[in-house]
């Protein structure tokens, strides 16, 4: 092979003007992200979290009334099993009001990591058939579980109001820990994605993982029942963080510590960051493998 | 004018295959984690792995400019739609390097990205994003694809409620208007109807006389004459023929008679040779009643095959089906099938059976041959297939006037049936030779 490509390209050598504008070659080790790419496929994202938004509401006969009713009611259960049956302390707030808020962003952070986590697997038909940088598949689910994440985030404002919880001036950060819930999922989901196109029970064990990974988060009961000499390690789930913060900045009083926001931000940011080059890794399998 | 739109340098794609045949091509955490310490050990005494590897493209380097429209012909499994899966960039290449000047725009299948539940209008963003157009572009161009696909008033209508031929035309209007400089195209003929088919290549033919370049895989040689001025000839992963259509053709031509089909041939294509190795096909020939071995008929000729096969695990009797593919599309025409006997059968037997289809009344043209033999009770598993295997079968005219009511251009349906017309009231017994009264109605039976 190598004598007569050197001859063809010696032979035929094009203007040194013209440069190509897709060079393909085998990769192997560790790919750039190529995040210029990505970008002029913005549109591409977009449209395909628009799809699944509008697959959503419009396959389920219930529609809206599903993303306010599920945690609601999920909200209901855990009111009465641990703060009724099981008397466990919610930091002086009502205890629905104080686990819906803990609810909404833990929905929205396991809706992120089921769908993007299978995403790959339910669009293998396009990327068996057509280019587009893969990455925008599981990008895709993290906002368009956004649309659901509102809608909670609305029927909690109906909650305060009916128990007369009035926002702080720390309600402004509220983005910031749901941009920190949006990067910890992300991260985590580009592992899961990549790891599910490549070992097919991973499916299984996600609703495990969900399972115990809610259980393991302030979702149903607040973080101050945590003894204090654990608190620095229980910190070291994400979940924690961003599930305090939030109530925190929403309610305006929680247990959570300047320490572990900072703790939270680097560990998103490394999963996001090694989640993102193991995701370009092993991409360029993908279509071999779905 | 003659500049380089694609240059292609030694490309070679390599495939691994499970071990074992029917397992599943993707592995599991629980298996990775058993086999780690076997593997370990393995790597340790210096055993290479038990994965077998299968080269699809071996060795391939072409160049294309600007404006040329090359079609890759070859049999399945000769690495045509692996080398349009590399150069459309969906999977990466082992070996080798592709150059690329100019905007892509590849189209692997008709209706990439569509979703049933969602409507015409929701669908062209959407599979126009996926192709790579910009939403803006896609506005710009939303009342072309709207026109070329006929289908103004369904536009908010979900496209699972379009007929298949609607949404034929919604899905490949869409990519017909993506205005690549590079076209990649995969039998996305082999889908729709005739006239769909026809709209289709008128299409491809535009973007080719607007200078831009095409690039055409198809098994249907008609299409690829009609349309290419180059064809290039993959097979085995290689290029073994490069120049005017033409005499690719007839190097492909060439190559297929001279195709000898025994147990081996193809085993390691799963494409066309699937199947549990119970059963295999030993030998394959087409005669006719004299005995020769022939390709092409006549219509209205006998045609004789003879198979031959050899049992390697016991099967509950044994069957075959002879089935004959449109050349055009691909979809299978007709089939007939026969029990060869119910009887057990142990490893070691090998038969021979001869079948004959006589007064094959199908209009000219070329038929690859599907040839599937099984258990006589159909069985998932023990079965062989050739598919596409053998040289097609070639039927020509022969001197039947009887049957002469086509036009050798058009392939309009598949079967010649005879038809007699009648000028004038319906009522009317006389037949004449030659429309006499072409202003009056007239009935063709």
């Amino acid at each position: 092979m190598t004598a007569s490509a050197t001859v063809a390209a010696a032979g035929r050598q094009p203007d040194p003007g013209r440069r190509p504008s897709v060079v393909i070659q085998p990769t192997s080790g560790w790919a750039a992200l190529n995040l210029r790419e990505l970008w002029t496929y913005r549109d591409l994202l977009l449209i395909l979290a628009g799809r699944d938004v509008k697959l959503r509401y419009k396959q389920t006969g219930l529609g809206v009334t599903w993303v306010i009713l599920q945690p609601l009611v999920a909200a209901l259960i855990f009111t009465i099993m641990f703060g009724r049956f099981a008397k466990l302390p919610s930091d002086g707030h009502p205890y629905i009001v104080f686990v819906f808020s803990g609810v909404v962003v833990w929905n929205y952070f396991a809706a992120v990591l089921q769908r993007a986590g299978n995403s790959l697997i339910t669009d293998a038909r396009l990327i068996t058939k057509v280019y587009f940088p893969r990455l925008a598949i599981p990008l895709a689910s993290v906002f368009s579980a956004l649309v659901d994440l509102a809608v909670a985030l609305g029927v909690l404002g109906v909650l305060m109001l009916v128990y007369g919880i009035m926002p702080t001036w720390r309600i402004l950060l509220l983005p910031f820990f749901i941009g920190l819930t949006a990067v910890t999922a992300t991260g985590v989901s580009l592992w899961l994605s990549a790891l599910n196109v490549r070992y097919r029970d991973f499916a299984h064990a996600m609703p495990f993982m969900l399972q115990v990974w809610m259980f393991a988060s302030p979702v149903a009961y607040a973080t101050s029942i945590v003894p204090e000499r654990w608190r620095l390690l229980y910190s070291l789930n994400p979940a924690v963080t961003f599930i305090e913060g939030m109530r925190w900045s929403v309610l305006g009083t929680s247990s959570i510590e300047p320490a572990m926001v900072v703790l939270t931000s680097i560990v998103a940011l490394v999963v996001f960051i090694g989640g993102a080059f193991f995701f370009r890794r092993v991409e360029q399998g993908f279509a071999d493998s779905v | 004018m003659s500049e380089t739109a694609i240059r292609v340098e030694g490309l070679a794609k390599c495939y691994r295959i499970a071990r074992a045949l029917g397992k599943q091509p993707y592995r599991t955490l629980q298996e990775d984690v058993i086999a780690l310490p076997r593997n370990l050990w393995k790597r340790a005494l210096g055993r290479s792995d038990t994965m077998e590897t299968f080269w699809a493209l071996e060795d391939v380097s072409f160049e294309v400019t600007q404006g040329e429209v090359v079609g890759i012909i070859g049999r399945n499994g000769a690495g045509k739609s692996t080398l349009l899966k590399i150069l459309s960039r969906i999977t990466n290449p082992t070996r080798g390097r592709a150059d690329i000047y100019g905007r892509v725009g590849a189209l692997l299948e008709v209706g990439t990205g569509f979703h049933q539940e969602l409507t015409g209008r929701e669908n062209i963003f959407l599979s126009g994003a996926i192709l790579g157009m910009r939403k803006s572009e896609i506005a710009r161009q939303f009342d072309a694809i709207v026109d070329f696909a006929e289908v103004e008033q369904f536009i908010d209508t979900p496209a699972k409620r379009y007929s298949s031929g609607m949404y034929m035309r919604l899905a490949f209007a869409v990519a017909a208007h993506l205005e690549p400089e590079i076209l990649l195209v995969d039998e996305v003929l082999a889908v729709g109807d005739a006239a769909f088919q026809k709209k289709c290549l008128g299409k491809m033919e535009d973007v080719a006389v607007d200078g831009r370049t095409v690039f055409f895989v198809s098994h249907n040689t008609q299409a690829v004459r009609q349309l290419c001025g180059r064809g290039i000839l993959l097979e085995h992963g290689r290029v073994v023929a490069d120049g005017p259509t033409d005499s690719t053709l007839t190097v492909y031509n060439q190559r297929l008679r001279e195709m000898r089909v025994d147990a081996e041939t193809g085993v390691n294509n799963p494409e066309n040779r699937r199947g549990s190795g119970a059963i295999r096909f030993t030998g394959v020939s087409v005669e006719d009643l004299g005995g020769a071995e022939r390709y092409t008929f006549a219509m209205g000729d006998t045609i004789r095959l003879r198979l031959s096969f050899t049992v390697h695990a016991p099967m509950r009797g044994a069957a075959v089906v002879v089935a004959l593919r449109s050349g055009m599309s691909r979809e299978i025409v007709t089939s007939v099938r026969h029990v060869v006997t119910e009887r057990e059968l142990a490893p070691g037997v090998s038969s021979t059976v001869v079948i004959d289809l006589p007064n094959v009344y199908i209009r000219p043209g070329e038929y690859p041959l599907y040839l599937h033999l099984g258990e006589a009770i159909q069985s998932p598993k023990n079965y062989d297939v050739l598919d596409d295997m053998t040289p097609p079968l070639v039927i020509t005219a022969g001197g039947r006037a009887l049957h002469d009511n086509f036009d050798q251009t058009k392939p309009l349906g598949v079967f010649s049936i005879p038809s007699r017309m009648t000028i004038g009231e319906a009522s009317g017994q006389q037949e004449t030779e030659a429309p006499v009264a072409p202003q009056r109605p007239h009935i063709v039976r």
